[in-house]
């Protein structure tokens, strides 16, 4: 049985660690509308994984110290600028995945295949990774539990929280690098295309059957959990790429219980 | 002599090289109810982002409760208008009600018993107790301005700023909305700012019309006049009637 060998016990475990920061993260993208500057903020990590591989650094740690620095960049340029936020957040998008393939062409001898770092590959995910994947779970986790009723404040009416003093600017960026580190935890699972897909179908799914974030979290997590078992557990049967399946599952299944949804509440 | 807690001095601010407000004097006193209205456009909600040290004047200097505004604003209580508020946002009554309290919270961010009575009671005096689980978009306008104005009230205020409170609400909750106001009016100061002249009813006392530069009125009446100036449509204006009939109040 395929279930014995180790590869597709670290694939599982891989998914459901990328499940988690999503359902958690995830659902913050989805209610405080952050799916565009998420799109930035996981292309420009791509960068990251250029630098990383021409400095001969792991880069999936050098994808995370790229992208929560230009997550932050993102996140000032977002706020300070007055008008045409989308044009610079589409600028550092393209810059930071040109800067990567740049880097990645720089680079001596063998160079890993692109399309896992862009579409993931769920069987190249070593024991390394899934210890990175593992730490920044318990980073996220940490900062979403200490600082939860700030991000509700701030997620919910950040003008208002800025007159009570919650340190806005401090909290979007934290926010935002919260996504860039979820963008990681994914780029081996998805790929940093896909990422943009998880970090909002099993939050949109969630959002579907609750009305506190609370429980949108937890139900999103589980969601993720379960999307990440069909997907992984088709690509495995039918012989088909990890990322594109789960993101497939996903995206069926998100849009078949919205369209239920509709109907049930129409009649 | 009552106490200010308001002072714009000559200030003015520009959006690029557009200038919003130009020269702006005003002062506010303790328990002042004042009434700003101008025309959409008019830079009513650029002058409460400046009061609120949202936005830093170009020009000119502010002084809330005699500190720069980032620092006076936690005797403010701001009620947003609620037409801007996100309905599909997963949260509830209570939750918007407690995050009134959040700069209040230990480092764990989390509310205490205190701040739990406080919101229990100013759900109390808003009359929405029973909705306290009700996810926002469930509510009715005037259900969720309620909602805001308790927010707001949970931040203990000195000064209660409220932007465009009473479109789209029905008269008689606009009328139970003003006597409460008036109520209100005994404890903290208020500021009410609007585009809609029938908005500002006779329990404002003071009166100041804002398009670009600001007229403060004092307790006077307002000449029709300053009306065509303002909104630049004298026709609409007298067809409303209404701020003729309210102003003259002001006279007795």
């Amino acid at each position: 049985m395929v279930f014995e060998y180790a590869f597709f016990q670290n694939s599982l475990m891989a998914g459901v660690l990328a499940a988690v920061a999503c359902g958690i993260i995830g659902s913050y993208v989805v209610v405080k509308r952050l799916v565009f500057i998420s799109g930035g903020i996981s292309h420009a990590a791509f960068g990251g994984i250029g630098l990383g591989l021409f400095l001969g650094f792991n880069p999936l740690l050098m994808a995370v110290i790229f992208s929560v620095f230009s997550s932050s960049i993102l996140g000032i340029i977002s706020k300070k600028a007055y008008q045409r936020e989308d044009t610079l957040i589409g600028a550092m998008w393209a810059i930071g995945m040109a800067f990567g393939i740049f880097m990645i062409y720089q680079t001596p001898g063998y160079v890993p295949d692109l399309s896992s770092y862009l579409f993931g590959n769920i069987l190249t995910v070593s024991r390394s990774d899934i210890l990175i994947m593992f730490s920044l779970n318990i980073i996220i986790g940490i900062i979403v539990f200490t600082r939860y009723n700030e991000f509700l404040a701030f997620s919910f009416d950040e003008e208002f929280s800025e007159v009570t003093n919650v340190p806005v600017m401090k909290t979007y960026i934290i926010l935002l690098s919260l996504v860039a580190l979820t963008v990681v935890v994914l780029v081996s699972v998805v790929g940093i295309i896909l990422a943009m897909a998880l970090l909002t179908l099993p939050a949109a799914t969630a959002s579907l059957f609750t009305n506190t974030l609370k429980k949108m979290i937890a139900i999103s997590l589980i969601i993720g959990v379960i999307y990440m078992i069909l997907g992984i557990g088709l690509s495995f049967l039918l012989d088909q790429p990890s990322g594109a399946t789960i993101v497939l599952v996903s995206g069926v299944t998100y849009l078949s219980l919205l369209g239920i949804k509709s109907l049930i509440t129409k009649s | 002599m009552k106490k200010e807690i308001i002072r714009l001095e000559n200030v003015s601010f520009d959006y690029g090289d557009h200038r919003v407000l130009e020269d702006i004097n005003l002062n506010v006193f303790d328990k002042d109810f004042l009434g700003i209205i101008g025309p959409n456009g008019g830079g009513k909600s650029t002058l409460l982002k400046l009061i609120l040290g949202l936005l830093k004047p170009t020009e000119g200097n502010i002084l809330l409760f005699d500190k720069p505004p980032n620092e006076g604003r936690k005797y403010v209580g701001y009620v947003p208008q609620y037409t801007l508020v996100d309905r599909n946002f997963p949260i509830n009554v209570e939750e918007v009600i407690l995050s009134g309290r959040i700069s209040h919270t230990d480092f764990l961010r989390r509310y205490s018993k205190n701040d739990r009575i406080i919101s229990d009671k100013v759900m109390d005096i808003m009359g929405i107790s029973n909705l306290r689980k009700i996810q926002i978009g469930k509510l009715s306008g005037g259900q969720l301005q309620r909602v805001l104005i308790a927010r707001a009230l949970s931040t203990d205020p000195k000064l209660l700023l409220l932007d465009e409170p009473t479109s789209n609400i029905d008269v008689q909750a606009e009328t139970d909305f003003y006597d409460f106001l008036q109520e209100l009016s005994e404890k903290m100061a208020i500021i009410l700012v609007t585009h809609d002249t029938g908005a500002i009813s006779s329990q404002v006392k003071t009166i100041a019309c804002i398009n670009k530069t600001l007229h403060y009125h004092g307790e006077k009446n307002i000449p029709p006049k300053v009306f065509e100036k303002l909104y630049g449509c004298p026709i609409e204006l007298i067809g409303h009637g209404i701020p003729h009939r309210v102003l003259k109040e002001h006279d007795d």
